[in-house]
């Protein structure tokens, strides 16, 4: 295949929303968001809710893969560096067709596939497990140097948390991803300015965080991470930038979307009681009766957002060691 | 699997991190998904060779252990082999975080090259003489773990770790030590290897403590005791059949590792053969405590990883089993 025919065919995983579509469809993750803690009753609320936006723009608007077929070569790849905010990771991949809702009603259940941190062993879709904080950029580090190494246009996402920056490790990658230029690469920083114990500045700050990257040798991108417009504007800017990695600072709230979590660092790591959740599904104009309905009403038929490439995998398999579909 | 060794009177000594590096040259050659990164550790490590003949294929990440181990995990989603090359004590102690959830928990096709395991890494003293790999590599679900004994011994154990689907810890050294092997010696990972039969009592040794094992059953057969010594170069998938098969057969064990007692070599045998066939035991080991620097010699007499302290165990044993 020529080099232009591989670009072209790494690009066929690619929705390319709309705006108007993606903040339709960021509703809806915030929904099986609290549908989903609240059926839990365990999990983080705050970050997942912060993530919801510039989520919804990664998955249905930038990122190409294949979600019937995971390990597709030509697929981008993407992390979370942040194990901890699965109820919007989930929702994100479910939505895009990674395997049923319905898996969204087993969070964290022992019978389900959905661990409390990403696990590449127990769900289609996520390729290296994350829960203890600062080793996601390594990964895609390493992920990127792969892609360099082969020619690959793969880009690589890396979704990091803004109390993450304290990780050392953080560090040590960005100097290195800064070193090497490896432009394929676009860390995105949830900067929602609160971690479990309180406001990330009081706690050990990171101002001026971007100033730190700058001095990394990194692009740095700054956007209000709730605008879709904004949002879309800052991944542009990032795939258009030659030279050095780019990183995008998410200016975002904690628990954005119901009112009463919003920019409350309590709301970090707990989930809500099901009168709260029965509030906040309120504020997000539905109900838990009505969106746990829909959730378990969808059990695997091919979604509208995966796309129409054939010969992938049914969703719900279990990769194998390989991370080749079983 | 079983390859009589008997050692001439004046044994040949090379460096087992020769072997290693050696070995992933000719793994290169085969195999276009060999990656491997250093940590600013080229030439101790001996990654200088593939260095040199695949740059394109090399990554010198510089001083900074847990990044690179995130760097392999990295490369081994995308279908690469990584070999991840540091000193044993910053590659599990310093990255065990890094090991446990990113490499292990994934189980991700990573390769670390652990290299200055032991005492007799020598001057450099305590904080660069890794002795806890065992514990810490053993402890974690999916790891695997080789021990080599020799220069061919690491050369083999590091082409089957590439053969091996899933994360593989080599522990290997700094010092040239006695070539106990030879180039077509058996060599299968997960298995042990019965070096020299005797049915007095069992020597399960790894790394160059295999070569103060062979040492010490020349000794013992003087007075009349037949040691069967066993290379247990794998410690994890450990190879309990034989053990337990050595334990019935001669009724008394003493492992000797270069190795933290707590934990290590002597642990993981206790444990195998202790539910079906409990016999008297003695551990040659480092007790307890941090090595200290010094010339490896004076080192490995004075930590009693010698020869002549496993007769010593051997006798111990032998006699708690004649009055059992």
């Amino acid at each position: 295949m020529t080099a232009t025919g591989v670009a072209a065919a790494h690009q066929a995983g690619r929705l390319a929303w709309p705006a108007e579509r993606l903040r339709a469809k960021a509703l809806e993750i915030r929904r099986d968001i609290i549908t989903l803690l609240a059926k839990a009753q365990s999990g983080h609320s705050g970050g997942p809710l912060s993530c919801a936006d510039f989520g919804t723009a990664l998955f249905f608007h930038e990122l190409s893969v294949d979600p019937r077929d995971p390990a597709w070569p030509g697929r981008d790849f993407w992390h979370f560096s942040i194990g901890h905010v699965t109820p919007v990771i989930y929702s994100l991949m479910a939505e895009r067709g990674y395997f049923p809702l319905r898996d969204l009603m087993k969070f964290r259940a022992f019978d389900g596939h959905l661990q409390g941190h990403p696990s590449r062993q127990d769900t289609p879709g996520i390729e290296v497990s994350a829960g203890s904080l600062g080793q996601g950029l390594s990964v895609c580090c390493g992920v990127a140097m792969a892609a360099r190494m082969e020619g690959h246009p793969r880009r690589v996402y890396c979704v990091m948390g803004d109390g993450e920056q304290q990780e050392g490790q953080i560090w040590e990658a960005a100097m290195f991803a800064g070193h090497r230029k490896l432009d394929n690469l676009c860390g995105i920083v949830d900067y929602n300015r609160k971690q479990i114990d309180g406001d990330v500045e009081d706690i050990c700050g990171i101002r001026p965080l971007a100033d730190k990257w700058r001095a990394f040798r990194w692009n740095v991108i700054e956007c209000e991470g709730h605008d879709m417009d904004a949002v879309l504007a800052a991944f542009a800017a990032a795939r258009a930038h030659r030279g050095q990695p780019s990183v995008i600072l998410a200016h975002t709230v904690m628990g954005r979307g119901v009112s009463f979590m919003a920019d409350d660092h309590r709301w970090h790591g707990k989930p809500p009681k099901m009168p709260e959740a029965e509030q906040a599904l309120a504020e997000l104009g539905t109900s838990y009766a009505a969106w746990s309905a829909r959730l378990l009403a969808d059990g695997g038929a091919p979604h509208d957002a995966a796309p129409s490439r054939d010969g992938g995998a049914s969703p719900g398999q279990r990769p194998s060691r390989d991370g080749d579909a079983a | 699997m079983s390859a009589t060794i008997a050692l001439p009177e004046k044994v040949e000594k090379k460096k087992t991190r020769e072997g290693f590096g050696r070995a992933l040259v000719a793994l290169g050659e085969a195999d276009p998904r060999i990656v491997v990164l250093v940590g600013d550790l080229v030439e101790s490590t001996m990654t200088s060779f593939f260095a040199e003949r695949f740059p394109e294929r090399f990554i010198e990440v510089g001083i900074a252990e847990q990044n690179m181990t995130g760097l392999a995990a990295g490369l081994a989603a995308m279908g690469k082999i990584p070999f991840l090359a540091t000193y044993g004590a910053f590659a599990t102690c310093r990255a065990a975080d890094q090991l446990r959830v990113t490499v292990a928990y994934s189980d991700l096709n990573v390769k670390i090259g652990g290299a200055h395991g032991g005492i007799s890494v020598g001057p450099d003293g305590a904080t660069h003489q890794a002795m806890e790999e065992i514990s810490i590599i053993r402890s974690i679900p999916n790891m695997s773990m080789v021990v080599p004994c020799d220069y061919w011994e690491t050369y083999k154990a590091t082409i089957a770790a590439a053969r091996h689907l899933g994360p593989v810890y080599i522990r290997f050294g700094r010092e040239d030590v006695p070539v106990v092997t030879a180039e077509d010696t058996p060599f299968t990972f997960g298995k042990g290897e019965v070096f020299a039969e005797g049915e007095d009592l069992t020597i399960v040794a790894c790394g160059v403590m295999v070569y103060e094992a062979l040492r010490a059953r020349e000794t013992l057969l003087v007075s009349g005791i037949a040691a069967r010594v066993v290379n247990l170069h794998t410690l994890k998938p450990l190879d309990v059949a034989l053990l337990e098969r050595c334990a019935r057969e001669t009724g008394a064990i003493v492992t000797a590792e270069e190795h933290q007692v707590n934990g290590g070599l002597g642990g993981a045998v206790a444990e195998a053969v202790v539910r079906t066939h409990p016999v008297p035991m003695e551990f040659i080991a480092v007790m307890d405590r941090f090595g200290q620097s010094g010339k490896p010699d004076e080192l490995m007499d004075a930590f009693g990883l010698r020869a002549r302290d496993i007769v010593a165990a051997a006798g111990r044993v032998v006699g708690r089993k004649r009055k059992a």
